[in-house]
C-alpha cells in the first residue's frame, strides 16, 4: 500500500464514519460535526488526487469546498437555534413533525 | 540508524496523523457531551492540517486551521456554549445503530476494495513545488475566475439567507409575545 492509497483509505475511513455518525446520533450539533467530518474527508480524497494527477484543480475545488462548509454552518446554526427555540431540546426525535 | 530514521520521518509523521485523524472521527462516535465531540472533531481537523502539511499542499493545511478550526468549529462551540448543552440525557444512538454500523463496514470494505488495487502513476506529477499558494493563485485567478466571483455571490446569498431566518425567528417570538 503506498501513501496515495493510505491518503484514499483514511479519506472513505473519515467519511464513513461521518455518514454513520449522521445516521446513527440523535443529537443535531453532533449531526452538523458528523457532516463537517464527511466533508474533510472529501477534502482529503480531493488533495490526494489532485497530487497524484500534478493539476491544481483539486485545490480549487477544495477551497470551494471550504467556502460551502461555511455557508452551511452558517445557514444551519440558525435554523438549529430556532428548532431549539421552538422544541427546547437538541433530540432529533422532537422533530418528528418536520417530516410533512 | 539516525539517518534512516529521518528518511523516514515523514512516513512516520504521515502516519502518526492519519491514525490520529482517524481515532479523533471515531471518537466522535461514542462521546456523549457535543463539547468534547466538538474538540475529537477540532483535533482530527488539526491532524488533517498536518497531512496536508507533510504533503506540500501547505496553502490548504493554512485553510484549515483559519476557515474550518478557527471560524467554522469555534462558530460551533459558541453555539454550544450559548444552550448550555452539557449532556445529553437521551439515547445516545437512534435505532438505526445495527444498520448503520453494517452499512459502515459494508461501505468501507467496498471502498477499501476498489481503492487496493494500484493507482496509476501520475503523468506528471509536479511534487510540492506545483501546489505553491502561486501556481494556486495564477491558476485561480487565470482559469477559474468565474467560480471565484461566483462564490461571493454565493456567500452574500447566504449572508441574506441567514438574516432571513433570524427575521422569521423573531417574527414567531413577536408573534407568540403579542398571543
Amino acid at each position: 500500500m503506498d501513501r496515495t492509497q493510505l491518503l484514499i483509505g483514511l479519506a472513505a475511513a473519515l467519511f464513513c464514519l461521518g455518514l454513520v455518525g449522521v445516521i446513527v446520533r440523535r443529537h443535531v450539533l453532533v449531526m452538523l460535526m458528523c457532516m463537517e467530518l464527511m466533508l474533510n474527508g472529501v477534502n482529503l480524497s480531493l488533495v490526494t488526487f489532485a497530487q497524484q494527477s500534478g493539476t491544481t484543480v483539486g485545490a480549487v475545488v477544495v477551497f470551494l469546498v471550504f467556502v460551502v462548509a461555511t455557508i452551511e454552518i452558517a445557514l444551519a446554526i440558525p435554523i438549529v437555534l430556532l428548532l431549539v427555540r421552538a422544541k427546547r431540546t437538541l433530540d432529533l426525535g422532537a422533530y418528528n413533525d418536520l417530516k410533512g | 540508524m539516525i539517518e534512516k530514521l529521518l528518511s523516514n520521518l515523514d512516513t512516520l509523521l504521515l502516519l502518526s496523523c492519519a491514525f490520529g485523524a482517524l481515532g479523533c472521527a471515531a471518537l466522535m462516535l461514542v462521546l456523549r457531551q457535543p463539547m468534547r465531540v466538538a474538540m475529537a472533531l477540532i483535533s482530527s481537523m488539526l491532524f488533517l492540517a498536518g497531512i496536508y502539511g507533510l504533503l506540500g499542499v501547505h496553502f490548504v493545511a493554512a485553510f484549515q486551521v483559519l476557515i474550518y478550526v478557527g471560524a467554522v468549529m469555534v462558530f460551533m462551540v459558541y453555539v454550544i456554549m450559548l444552550l448550555e448543552v452539557r449532556e445529553h440525557s437521551g439515547p445516545l444512538y437512534s435505532r438505526l445503530l445495527l444498520p448503520g454500523i453494517a452499512g459502515l463496514a459494508v461501505l468501507l470494505v467496498a471502498l477499501i476494495a476498489g481503492i487496493w488495487r494500484p493507482l496509476p502513476s501520475a503523468a506528471h506529477g509536479t511534487g510540492a513545488s506545483g501546489y505553491g499558494i502561486a501556481a494556486f493563485s495564477v491558476a485561480f485567478l487565470d482559469e477559474y475566475w468565474l467560480l471565484f466571483e461566483l462564490t461571493s455571490v454565493l456567500l452574500v446569498a447566504a449572508v441574506v439567507a441567514a438574516l432571513a431566518v433570524i427575521r422569521v425567528g423573531r417574527a414567531h417570538a413577536g408573534g407568540r409575545a403579542h398571543g
